[in-house]
Order: structure tokens, then C-alpha cells, then sequence
């Protein structure tokens, strides 16, 4: 089998990696906008909006992806992985693009929400369909005994993807003022994606098809129905079950844990002021963005199966000491206020309801703004919290949440080596995409929702620990992934198809 | 390890059922009956999407690992 010289490989992790990449950036900017996505297209006080809210942020995320993942898993598996990651990348960059020309709610009404939602839709398609398609097209490119080390490569674009986001939203916000971003200066980020995509359609377009791929295309064995070869041949269903169950599942819900479990817990339950979440967890991801290389290239020295369990162990017992430190660093209550610098305000707004704004500074320099307001209709009132750390506190959980990271390149760098592996060619693009996207999908898609409803119980039933009860989702099902990952799947992998 | 591998299987199968109970009873149907949108979404997707995969997927894992699918002879 031939296989493509080490500067061919260059080009084709580029090319792949580039448009994995572009497509994580365009799913991550609306979740990083979803605040002033919901202005604009789901106002809160219309019911039917605030559903479509919910489902686009529901929907896409998880139910869509598996989806995705089946569509043009079928499709990569009969016409082949270059032809069907380009229309993914197609899909996926005109839906980012149109998401930031859609005019708002006031403007056109109930067509605003519907249309987010379907593009959304369309966008959690297109990833379901990528990830498969850059792994198995590196993998089916990399020279034997290496394809932990070249598909890590496509293993950093969903971290670099979301780091590349928050840069992007950031530089908007600094570039104008406040009010103009709000009013038009949001849907930049959208417009950006075009031009990115517009350059990685160009490069792959020049590239090859697989070599394996195409090996089989000539020699007439590849698959008819690729769905009925996966799911419906018990030899192939039991290890998508075993896949699934015993790797994506736990890599899942360390994947989310760290990157947006922790982002969530700084800024909801810390209160840590928005911008410097977004700043120190860019940092963070950057940091650990290098170790997705080092532990594919490890794996394939040492095997995948025990960094990817080690990975899920060390997050099983470290989780909640983390979060625990990570709640204590920024807890003011452990801390000295300079009782001088306080200041206190109450203003009326047009609606004449009550704002009282407290601020107070701390001896070690951190500042805490309290705003409460009090609705003049009796509705309940509501208080916002925004803590500034100082600069020591912000290295702390740099650090904290850099470990965290760390986990998750344990977990994920060598995963796409390991799926690619386990299947054959003519079903491969088919059969890893699933139980990937539905390990990372719903597993980990849903943490959010799972992991608030643990803290909310929690805090109703008077826990004095509440805010780590939502790391039982992640510990529960990394724990259950361990167990059977470490009894069912060999080191050295027997079912080894390239 | 092979009567390992198949004893745990049967472990798979009432975790299943276990994790069947909590979807439905503890997540799903008190989410669905609530008169949130939010929760209603959330119970749809934790009633028709999530406890499926669980109770089929695991139940079926547990299956095969009980009649030895997953024994060293047999990969």
C-alpha cells in the first residue's frame, strides 16, 4: 500500500486540519454569542422564541451531530472522505455566514429565530460529518506506526477552533465601542468564516483522494450500504458498542469538563468577571494545546489504550479537589475588604425599577460589583454578580484549568488513531463518526444541562459543598468508561484494519 | 479475564436498567411535566434520545459481553 511522503503528509494535515478547524470555530462563535444571540433573535418575553432558543442550542449540539455523523459517514464511505469533507465544510461555513446576515426579531418578526434555528441545524450536520472525514483522511495518509502522531494534529483543531473563537470576539469587542458591537459589530465573527473558508475550500480542493480509499474505489471492495455493514453485522455493532461505551463516552465528558464545564463554573457559580474567564482560559488552552501532539506520538510507542484511560482516571480523582480550589481562590469571603473603597449607589431606570450597585475592594486586589434590581412590576428581583480577580488569583486557575486540559489531551489526543483503527475501510468513515459524535454529542453535550440540575438539587437540599455536586455527571460516566475501556479493549489492538 | 469480561456483562445489563429508572423517573418525566421551556426540551431530549441509547446501547454491550463477543478467542 502506498503511502504519502512525509512533506505530502504536511499538506494533507493542513489542508484537513485548517477545515476541521474553521468548522469547530464557526459551531463555537454562537455559543460564545449566545448572550447577545438571544437579544437579537429570541426575545425572552415570546414564548415560542425562547423555545426555538432552547432547541437551537439543544438540538444542534446534540441530536443533530449522530446525525451528521450517519449522513455523510454513508456518504464519505461511497464516494469517498475528500468530496464529503468539503461539502461538510461548505455546509458548515455558509451557515455561519448566513447566521450573521439574518436581520434581527424587530426587524423581520418570527422568521429571525426560525431561520437561526435551521442554520444551526445545518451547522451541527456539517460537524457530525467532518471529524470522521479529517481523521480517517490524515490516518488513511500517515505512514504505519505513526498515526497516533499525525491525526493528533487534527485532534487540536477543536481546542485551537474554540481558542481562535474567543480571540476573534475578543479583538471585536476591543476594536469598537461597546454599543457597536452590540448593534451590528456581533455578527463580524459570523462574516469572518467565509473568508477562512473560502481559502480551506480552495486548499483542499487540490488534494488527493485517500490513497486506501481510492485503493479500494479501484478494486471495486467498497461498501454498498455502509449503515447495514456497521449496525447491522454484529461482529462491526459490537465494537462501535465497545467505541462507544469504552472510549468516546468518558472522552466525552472529559472534553466538555474541562473546556466548557470549567468556563461555566468561572463565570456562573464564581462570578468571575466575562472577559477575563475568556482570557485566562485562552491561555490555558494554549498551553495545553501542545500535549494533543505529544500524547498521539506516545500512543503510538506505548499503545492508546492506557494514556486514554490514565487521561480518564486522573479526571475521575482530581475533578473535585480542582473545583474546589478553584471555588476558594476567587471566594471573597476568605478574603480582607478595605472597608474605605466601598461604594454603594441606587439609581432608578426608565422603568422606574430599583438598581442598587455595591462595590467593594479587597487587600489583595480584588474587586467585586454587586448589582440588584428591583422590578417596579413585583417581578423577582434579580442580582448580578461580577468579581475581578487579581493577577495571582488568575495564574492560580490558569493553572488549574490548564491541568484540566491536560486531561483532556490524555483522553483525546490519541482518539482518533484509536476509532480509525478499530474499523475497516469501507465502513470506517461510517462507523467511528457515530459513536464519537454521540460520545461527544449527547455524553458530553449534555453535561451542562445534567451537571446544573446536580448543583440546583444540591443547593436546594442545603449542601454546603453544592457547586461540585454537578461533577458527579462527569465522574459517574468517566468511572463507568474506565472500567469497561480498561477490561474489553486490548493495548495491543487486534482489530488493527491499517 | 474471558469470565470477567462476561460476569460484568451481566453488571452492563442492570446498570441499563438502572440508568433506565433514573432517565425516566428522576430526569425525564418531572422535566417533561414541568412548565418550563428549558426543561420541556431538556426532558424530550433525556426521555427520547439519551435513555434509549443508554438502555440499548449498554443493555446490548451487556449482552454481548455476556455471551463472550468480547472473549481474546473470539476478536
Amino acid at each position: 500500500m502506498s503511502k504519502t511522503s512525509t512533506k505530502g503528509i504536511w499538506k494533507v494535515i493542513s489542508a484537513s486540519s485548517m477545515g476541521t478547524m474553521i468548522e469547530w470555530y464557526d459551531f463555537y462563535i454562537f455559543g460564545s454569542l449566545a448572550v447577545v444571540i438571544s437579544t437579537k433573535f429570541f426575545p425572552s418575553d415570546n414564548p415560542t422564541a425562547a423555545f426555538l432558543s432552547t432547541l437551537a442550542t439543544f438540538a444542534a449540539g446534540f441530536v443533530v451531530r449522530p446525525f451528521g455523523a450517519l449522513f455523510f459517514g454513508r456518504l464519505g464511505d461511497i464516494i469517498g472522505r475528500k468530496y464529503t469533507f468539503m461539502a461538510t465544510l461548505l455546509l458548515m461555513g455558509g451557515s455561519t455566514f448566513l447566521i450573521g446576515c439574518i436581520p434581527s426579531y424587530e426587524t423581520i418578526g418570527f422568521m429571525a429565530p426560525l431561520l437561526v434555528l435551521i442554520l444551526r441545524l445545518l451547522q451541527g450536520l456539517a460537524l457530525g460529518g467532518e471529524y470522521g472525514g479529517a481523521a480517517t483522511y490524515v490516518a488513511e495518509h500517515a505512514p504505519v506506526g505513526q498515526k497516533g502522531y499525525w491525526t493528533s494534529w487534527i485532534q487540536t483543531t477543536a481546542t485551537v477552533g474554540l481558542f481562535i473563537s474567543l480571540m476573534v470576539i475578543l479583538a471585536t469587542k476591543n476594536a469598537l465601542s461597546p454599543e457597536d458591537f452590540d448593534s451590528w459589530g456581533w455578527r463580524v465573527p459570523f462574516w469572518v468564516s467565509i473568508v477562512m473558508v473560502g481559502v480551506s475550500y480552495l486548499i483542499r480542493k487540490n488534494m488527493d483522494e485517500s490513497p486506501v480509499f481510492a485503493k479500494a474505489k479501484k478494486e471495486g471492495t467498497t461498501s454498498k450500504n455502509p449503515l447495514k455493514e456497521s449496525f447491522g453485522n454484529r461482529y462491526n455493532l459490537k465494537f462501535v458498542l465497545l467505541a462507544l461505551f469504552g472510549a468516546t463516552m468518558g472522552q466525552g465528558v472529559v472534553w466538555y469538563t474541562g473546556q466548557f464545564y470549567a468556563m461555566s463554573f468561572m463565570k456562573t457559580v464564581m462570578n468571575v468577571d466575562s472577559s477575563q474567564v475568556d482570557t485566562l482560559l485562552g491561555i490555558a488552552l494554549l498551553m495545553g494545546t501542545p500535549f494533543f501532539i505529544f500524547f498521539g506520538w506516545l500512543s503510538d510507542k506505548v499503545g492508546r489504550k492506557y494514556i486514554m484511560m490514565s487521561g480518564m482516571l486522573l479526571a475521575i480523582l482530581f475533578y473535585r479537589p480542582i473545583y474546589k480550589m478553584m471555588y476558594t481562590t476567587t471566594d471573597v469571603s476568605y478574603k480582607t475588604e478595605i472597608t474605605d473603597k466601598r461604594n454603594q449607589s441606587i439609581d432608578t431606570n426608565k422603568n422606574n425599577d430599583k438598581i442598587t450597585s455595591i462595590s467593594k475592594t479587597y487587600t489583595d486586589g480584588t474587586s467585586y460589583i454587586e448589582k440588584k434590581t428591583d422590578f417596579a412590576d413585583k417581578k423577582e428581583a434579580q442580582t448580578h454578580i461580577s468579581i475581578n480577580i487579581n493577577s495571582s488569583d488568575e495564574w492560580t486557575l490558569i493553572l488549574l484549568v490548564f491541568i484540566q486540559v491536560l486531561f483532556v489531551t490524555m483522553v483525546y489526543g490519541p482518539i482518533a488513531a484509536f476509532l480509525v483503527e478499530m474499523f475497516p475501510t469501507k465502513i470506517r468513515y461510517t462507523s467511528m463518526s457515530l459513536p464519537y459524535h454521540v460520545g461527544n454529542g449527547i455524553f458530553g453535550g449534555l453535561l451542562p444541562a445534567i451537571s446544573t440540575y446536580f448543583v440546583t438539587h444540591a443547593k436546594q437540599a442545603g449542601k454546603p459543598d453544592f457547586y461540585l455536586d454537578g461533577l458527579w455527571y462527569p465522574i459517574i460516566i468517566a468511572s463507568v468508561c474506565f472500567v469497561i475501556g480498561m477490561i474489553y479493549i486490548d493495548n495491543k489492538n487486534k482489530t488493527n484494519h491499517l | 479475564m474471558n469470565t470477567i469480561k462476561q460476569i460484568l456483562g451481566v453488571l452492563w445489563i442492570i446498570l441499563a436498567a438502572a440508568a433506565a429508572y433514573f432517565c425516566v423517573f428522576e430526569f425525564g418525566l418531572p422535566k417533561l411535566l414541568s412548565d418550563q421551556q428549558d426543561d420541556l426540551v431538556f426532558g424530550i431530549i433525556i426521555l427520547f434520545i439519551l435513555t434509549p441509547l443508554i438502555v440499548l446501547g449498554l443493555g446490548t454491550f451487556g449482552y454481548f459481553a455476556v455471551i463472550g463477543e468480547y472473549n481474546d478467542k473470539k476478536k
